[in-house]
C-alpha cells in the first residue's frame, strides 16, 4: 500500500504543481507542454484507480491529439508580451470582478458540498464484477444505459467539425488544383501528337501542343 | 476497357508493386561499385592528372623556358623566370604552378614543344593545407622523375592520334 | 519484513533487470538495425555498402556510435536551452517506454496488461512531442517548419491507425497484446484482413517518419528537418529513437497482422526459443520491407501525403471497419467478452 500511496503523492503533486505553472509560465509554449504533463500525471492517477481505460483515453485524445494541436497554434503565434500588457490597468476592474463572482462561486459549491449516499458503496466496489475488465464495464454501461447520451454527444460532435469546416472552407475559384484522375488517366494517345514540320513553315498555330 | 483495366492495376497497387520487383530484382545483381581505396577504375592514357616536369633520358631537364604554357594558361596559374645557365643554355629559374587554380584543361601539355610539361596519370594529390597546392619546379621535377615510366608509357599509347 | 523483501524487493530488482535485459537488446538490434538498412540500401542500388570496419562492416554501427559520442554538443544561441535538451530524450525514452507490453514468446512480456494495444497507441501518439519540441526549440526555420510537418502528418495518420487496430480488437474481443496473438493461432489476420494489413504498414511508414513520408526531415530541403541544430548525443538519441520506432512499429505489425510468436502452419512447437525465434523473424521481415519501401519509393509531397491519409485512408479503413463488423455480426463470428 505504500507504494501506491507514494505513486499517488508523486502524481497529485506534480500535476498540481504543473497546473499551477500553467498559468504562471511566461512563455506560452511552456505553458502548454506544463499542461501535458498534468494532463499525464492525471493518466497516472486513473492508473492508480484501476481505470486504465481512461487512462489510456486521456493520454490518447488529450496529449496524443488535442495538446498537439494546442502546442502547433501556440507556437505559430508571434506573441508580444509587451503589448498585451498594455490595457492591464484599463480592464483590470472588470478582470477582477469577474475573478470575485468567481471566486465567490467557488467558496458556495465547496461550502454546500456533500456526498451522495450512494457514493460510499460504489467507491468501495469500483468495479462492477470482479472478473470483468473496466473497458468492457465502461462499454456495457455506455451502450445500454447511456446510449442516447451517447449518441446525442456524437453527434453534437459531429455538428460541431461540420461548422468549423463549413466556416473556414473557402473555395478560391482561381486556384488550380491538382486533378490526380486525369493527370493519371493520360497516356501516350493523349498526350502526344507527332507532326511532321515542313522545312522553313515550323509548327502552325496550336499545333503539336496539347 | 482501358479504364477498368487502369482501375483494377492501380486499386491493386500494381504500379508500386512493380517498382518493389524492381527493386528486389537488383538485390542480386553485382555491384556495379569498386572498393576505392584498394581497387582502381582503368584510367585512359589521355588522363589530366596532376602535373609532372619530365627530363630526356640522359637526365637533362627538357623545360627550355619557352613560356607557351605560360601564355595559353587559362587559368594564369603558371609562373616562369628564366635565365641563362652557365653553360649557355636556356633553363627556368622558377617554374610555379598552383594548383588551386589549375582547371585541369591540358593547354599546357599541348602548348609544350618538348613535352616537358604533361598532366599525370596520378589523381590522388589532395593535401591539408593550401600552401600544399602552391607547387613549385623542384616538386614538379620530382613528380617528373616518380611518374616518369607511366607518362612515357601513355605518350607512346597516345601517340598514333595525334 | 519479509512482506516487504518478498512483496517489493525482489520483484523490483528482478523487474529491473528484465527492464535493461530487454533496453540492451532493442539498443543492440537499433544499431545493428542501422547496418542492416545501408547494407540493404546499398544492395539495391547495386553497391557494396560499409564494408571495411570489422568483417563484412560488422563493427560499423560501433565506430559511429564512438564517433558521434566523441563530438562536440552544440547548443544554438538562440535556443531554448531547456527544452532543446529534453527533446531527444523523450523521443528515446518513449520509444523504449512502449516496449514494456510486447510479447516476445508466449507468457514473454513484461507488463501483460489489459490495454496493451491501447497503451502502444497512446505511447505512439507521445512521440510527436519529441519532434515538436525539437524543432521549435531549435530556433531555426528548417527545424520549425520540420516539425510542424511532423506533428500535422503523426496525427493525421493516428486517426488510420486507430480504425485498423479497432477492427483487430472487433476479430479479437480483447485489448491484450498476448490474447490477440493467440486469436490468430488458425487464421493470420493479414489473410482476412489484408487491405487494412496494407493501411497500417503505410500509416506505419507515415508514423515512424521514413521514406517515402519522411517530409519532417525532408534531407534535400530541409536540410534534416527538426534535428538540424542537434550534433553529438543528443542527435544520436534522435536516431536511436527513430529506429527502435521502426522497430515497434514492426513489432506491432508483426502482432496484429503475422501472428506474432506463432509458427506458420504449426511447422514448430510455439513455446519458448521457438516462438520468438519466430517473432524476430517476422520483425524482421517487417524492417525489411520498411527497408525496401525507402529503396523504391520517391518522396511524397506534402498536399499528395494529407490526401492519402484524409481522403484515401481515413474513408477506406472506416468503410472496412464497419465491413468486418457486419460480417462479424452476420455471421455470429464475433467473440464475446474476454
Amino acid at each position: 500500500m505504500i507504494v501506491q500511496a507514494i505513486c499517488f503523492y508523486l502524481f497529485a503533486a506534480v500535476a498540481v504543481a504543473s497546473g499551477v505553472l500553467v498559468i504562471t509560465a511566461r512563455n506560452p509554449v511552456h505553458s502548454v507542454l506544463f499542461l501535458i504533463l498534468a494532463f499525464f500525471n492525471s493518466a497516472g492517477l486513473f492508473v492508480l484507480l484501476g481505470a486504465e481505460f481512461l487512462a489510456m483515453i486521456l493520454v490518447i485524445v488529450y496529449v496524443g491529439a488535442v495538446a498537439v494541436l494546442f502546442l502547433f497554434v501556440v507556437m505559430m503565434l508571434d506573441i508580444d508580451f509587451a503589448k498585451l500588457r498594455e490595457g492591464v490597468v484599463r480592464y483590470l476592474p472588470i478582470g477582477a470582478t469577474v475573478g470575485i463572482i468567481l471566486a465567490v462561486e467557488l467558496i458556495l459549491v465547496f461550502g454546500a458540498w456533500a456526498f451522495a449516499p450512494a457514493v460510499n458503496q460504489s467507491l468501495a466496489a469500483p468495479m462492477p464484477q470482479a472478473h470483468v475488465t473496466n473497458t468492457a464495464a465502461l462499454g456495457d454501461l455506455l451502450y445500454t444505459k447511456y446510449a442516447y447520451a451517447f449518441q446525442a454527444s456524437g453527434v453534437i460532435l459531429l455538428i460541431a467539425m461540420i461548422g468549423a469546416i463549413v466556416l473556414t472552407l473557402r473555395h478560391k475559384p482561381d486556384a488550380r488544383r491538382q486533378n490526380i484522375a486525369e493527370q493519371v488517366s493520360r497516356n501516350r494517345a493523349s498526350a502526344i501528337e507527332l507532326v511532321k514540320v515542313k522545312t522553313g513553315e515550323g509548327v502552325g498555330e496550336g499545333q503539336g501542343v496539347r | 476497357m482501358a479504364i477498368q483495366d487502369r482501375g483494377i492495376a492501380s486499386v491493386l497497387l500494381a504500379e508500386l508493386v512493380a517498382g518493389l520487383g524492381l527493386t528486389f530484382r537488383y538485390m542480386f545483381k553485382p555491384a556495379a561499385t569498386v572498393n576505392y581505396p584498394h581497387e582502381k577504375g582503368p584510367l585512359s592514357p589521355r588522363f589530366r592528372g596532376e602535373h609532372a616536369l619530365r627530363r630526356y633520358p640522359n637526365g637533362e631537364e627538357r623545360c627550355i623556358a619557352c613560356k607557351l604554357c605560360e601564355a595559353i594558361c587559362p587559368a594564369l596559374a603558371i609562373t616562369i623566370e628564366a635565365e641563362a645557365r652557365e653553360d649557355g643554355s636556356r633553363r627556368t629559374t622558377r617554374y610555379d604552378i598552383d594548383m588551386t587554380k589549375c582547371i585541369y584543361c591540358g593547354f599546357c601539355q599541348e602548348a609544350c614543344p618538348v613535352d616537358a610539361i604533361v598532366e599525370g596519370p596520378n589523381f590522388e594529390f589532395a593535401a591539408e593545407t593550401r600552401e600544399e597546392l602552391f607547387y613549385d619546379k623542384e616538386k614538379l621535377m620530382a613528380n617528373g622523375d616518380r611518374w616518369e615510366e607511366e607518362i612515357a608509357n601513355n605518350i607512346a599509347l597516345d601517340a598514333p592520334y595525334r | 519484513m519479509t512482506d516487504f523483501w518478498s512483496g517489493y524487493f525482489w520483484p523490483t530488482i528482478i523487474t529491473i533487470l528484465e527492464v535493461l535485459l530487454i533496453a540492451v537488446v532493442i539498443a543492440v538490434s537499433m544499431a545493428y538495425l542501422t547496418y542492416f538498412e545501408r547494407k540493404v540500401l546499398a544492395l539495391m542500388q547495386r553497391r557494396k555498402g560499409p564494408n571495411v570496419i570489422g568483417p563484412f562492416g560488422l563493427l560499423q554501427p560501433w565506430a559511429d556510435a564512438v564517433k558521434l559520442i566523441t563530438k562536440e554538443t552544440i547548443i544554438p544561441s538562440g535556443a531554448n536551452t531547456a527544452i532543446f535538451l529534453i527533446a531527444p530524450m523523450v523521443l528515446f525514452t518513449l520509444s523504449l517506454v512502449a516496449w514494456a507490453v510486447i510479447p516476445f514468446g508466449d507468457g514473454m512480456v513484461l507488463a501483460n496488461i489489459n490495454v496493451g494495444i491501447l497503451y502502444l497507441f497512446a505511447i505512439s501518439s507521445l512521440g510527436v512531442y519529441g519532434i515538436i519540441m525539437a524543432g521549435w526549440a531549435s530556433n531555426s526555420k528548417y527545424a520549425f517548419l520540420g516539425g510542424l510537418r511532423s506533428a500535422a502528418q503523426m496525427v493525421s495518420y493516428e486517426v488510420s491507425i486507430g480504425f485498423v487496430l479497432v477492427t483487430v480488437l472487433l476479430c479479437v474481443g480483447s485489448l491484450n497484446l498476448s490474447k490477440i496473438v493467440l486469436a490468430q493461432q488458425h487464421l493470420w489476420f493479414f489473410i482476412p484482413l489484408f487491405p487494412m494489413f496494407i493501411v497500417f504498414f503505410i500509416s506505419g511508414l507515415a508514423e515512424t517518419n521514413r521514406a517515402p513520408f519522411d517530409l519532417p526531415e525532408g534531407e534535400s530541403e530541409l536540410v534534416a528537418g527538426f534535428f538540424v541544430e542537434y550534433s553529438s548525443m543528443s542527435f544520436a538519441l534522435f536516431y536511436l529513437g527513430e529506429y527502435v520506432n521502426m522497430i515497434l512499429m514492426s513489432a506491432m505489425t508483426s502482432i496484429l497482422f503475422l501472428g506474432g510468436w506463432l509458427p506458420p502452419f504449426g511447422i514448430t512447437p510455439a513455446h519458448a526459443p521457438y516462438g520468438t525465434i519466430w517473432f524476430v523473424l517476422k520483425v524482421c521481415f517487417v524492417l525489411f520491407a520498411f527497408l525496401w519501401v525507402r529503396a523504391t519509393f520517391p518522396r511524397y509531397r506534402y498536399d499528395q501525403l494529407m490526401r492519402l491519409g484524409w481522403k484515401v485512408f481515413l474513408p477506406l479503413s472506416l468503410f472496412w471497419l464497419v465491413l468486418t463488423a457486419g460480417v462479424l455480426v452476420w455471421t455470429g463470428w464475433l467473440p464475446v467478452g474476454a
